[in-house]
């Protein structure tokens, strides 16, 4: 039985010698320019760009595109913000732990990059457009520095972000007083001034190591 | 996911994510169906009730698990991406396949169509290799060394962290990752449960798809093991996306982990009872067939 398909393998690459001497000739050839292809392709990603230390995610995401309300209440898109570096982090002003610990690294990250801080943006985009208005939100985000922006949007314009950048929220049941909690991405997106995606910074990445990447960034 | 008021039902079962092709996909294979079974009947052919049955449900399943909020969920919460692939790689391919839906469904072909096809295949340069091409392609896949090797293959490659992180945040890679699941799983599970006068050239002895079916078991169970028990997060993906409810990361991983071990490992036990009963059938017909040969001789 094993042995009719092992016949069955030679019918399949050819049953002439002739043709299959031609065969392995032409497959060698292929292999050949597969593997200077690659030699090629890995040259440009590997020697071409900088090494990061953040989780890299070029050509993975999207380019960034969004059209919000920021905490000033004037509409914007990310055309306004070409030319800057763009942290985009998800969350709202409530959030007791995760929000406030990698607002305060991307704070922090910022003192470490000096004046080159200037061509950085931290979006932060409220996932509780419900009790984060405008005035809370930009209250809460000036506490961390003048690279902050909050954004808020309307359920749609949530949705379409949240989609693109393949993130999830979720609003847990209000409590006695009426608090609930909303689970959220841990993830800050980070997209060049062309608006591309480059590199992924999560709760665990310190201050130094996101300064690093973003000068890096900033002067590739 | 969105917060306030509760959503009625038809947005848990709109697409979370339209996608044209399994919509299109899968209308087309539920027309072609249909309309063969009624193609059939007129040639007074019956089909009965279950073998219907089981075609619809399968294809069913699969588009649900594509093309439903359910996806949302599949692609924030790693148990429930591990049952999708169980939909999409076991049960609704081995439904399908048991319906033997091949004969109906090229009988729903309008004739038209198919006369023109072959006209172009026999006529056409350009489209002649494509036939024997097909053919050599899927002797290739269908192979009884190859196949299996495809279908652990591919739950090992798209398991494999580095890899599953990028199809989870790539739409393009996500898609390839289910589409590939989905097509496997029909090929692998027609080769393995379909009778073997259907599968003509390809046509692979029962012994050895019982043997098969149970070499496959061994590396799911050994993966789901591995998966299940891992003390530390080995898919951080699903913590930088957001998780589609509240869960401990551990209890998500063990949970996908059960489902890739245990109802994985079973359905190899499933397909060995059809094999067994593909085999006897098939014994007791020839039996009569030679009785009735040696009554007329």
């Amino acid at each position: 039985m094993w042995l009719s398909q092992v016949s069955r393998v030679s019918w399949i690459f050819g049953r002439a010698s002739a043709s299959r001497r031609h065969a392995v000739k032409r497959s060698t050839a292929a292999l050949a320019a597969l593997a200077t292809l690659a030699a090629v392709g890995l040259a440009a990603c590997g020697v071409g760009g900088p090494q990061f230390a953040l989780q890299n995610v070029s050509g993975l995401l999207p380019q960034l595109k969004f059209a919000l309300t920021n905490d000033d209440g004037q509409m914007v898109t990310a055309k306004d913000y070409r030319g800057k570096i763009v942290l985009l982090y998800f969350g709202y002003t409530h959030c007791p732990d995760a929000c406030p610990t990698t607002l305060t690294n991307l704070s922090e990250a910022m003192k470490r990059l000096g004046p080159e801080a200037s061509r950085v943006r931290v979006l932060f985009v409220t996932v509780d457009p419900a009790r984060d208005t405008l005035a809370v939100l930009k209250r809460y985000v000036s506490a961390f520095g003048p690279e902050f922006v909050g954004l808020r949007g309307d359920d749609d314009a949530l949705t379409a972000l949240s989609k693109r950048y393949r993130i999830a929220y979720h609003r847990e049941p209000p409590d006695r007083n009426g608090y609930y909690a909303v689970d959220h991405s841990s993830a800050v997106f980070i997209f060049d001034a062309s608006g591309a995606a480059r590199l992924l910074a999560g709760e665990s990445d310190n201050p130094r190591t996101i300064a690093v990447d973003l000068h890096k960034l900033d002067a590739s | 996911m969105r917060s306030a008021p509760m959503h009625s039902i038809l947005f848990y079962l709109a697409p979370w994510e339209l996608s044209p092709t399994v919509i299109l996909v899968c209308a087309a294979s539920a027309v072609l169906y249909a309309r063969g079974l009624g193609e059939l009947a007129r040639r007074g052919e019956r089909i009965g009730f279950w073998r219907p049955f089981s075609f619809f449900l399968g294809l069913a399943l699969d588009y649900a698990v594509l093309q439903t909020y359910y996806d949302f969920l599949a692609q924030h919460m790693f148990w429930v991406h591990r049952l999708q692939h169980l939909v999409l790689h076991h049960l609704a391919p081995v439904l399908i396949v048991l319906a033997s839906p091949g004969r109906a469904m090229w009988a729903g072909v309008p004739f038209g169509w198919r006369a023109a096809g072959a006209r172009l295949c026999r006529e056409r340069r350009g489209f002649r290799w494509i036939p024997r091409f097909g053919a050599r392609l899927f002797m290739l896949i269908q192979h009884p060394a190859i196949a299996p090797v495809i279908f652990v293959g591919l739950i090992f490659f798209w398991l494999t962290p580095a890899v599953h992180f990028g199809a989870m945040l790539n739409l393009q890679r996500y898609l390839a990752m289910n589409w590939s699941m989905g097509v496997d799983g029909l090929l692998f599970w027609w080769l393995m449960l379909a009778p073997r006068s259907l599968q003509g050239s390809a046509a692979l002895g029962y012994a050895s798809r019982i043997l098969i079916v149970c070499l496959i078991a061994v590396p799911q169970i050994l993966l789901g093991a591995y998966i299940a028990l891992h003390s530390t997060v080995l898919f951080d993906v699903y913590g930088i996306c957001g998780r589609a409810w509240a869960i401990a990361p551990l209890t998500d991983q063990e949970l996908g982990g059960l489902l890739t071990w245990i109802p994985a490992a079973m359905m190899s036990g499933v397909a060995m009872l059809i094999i067994l009963r593909r085999l006897l059938l098939e014994e007791s017909e020839a039996q009569s067939a030679r009785k009735a040969a040696a009554a007329i001789g």
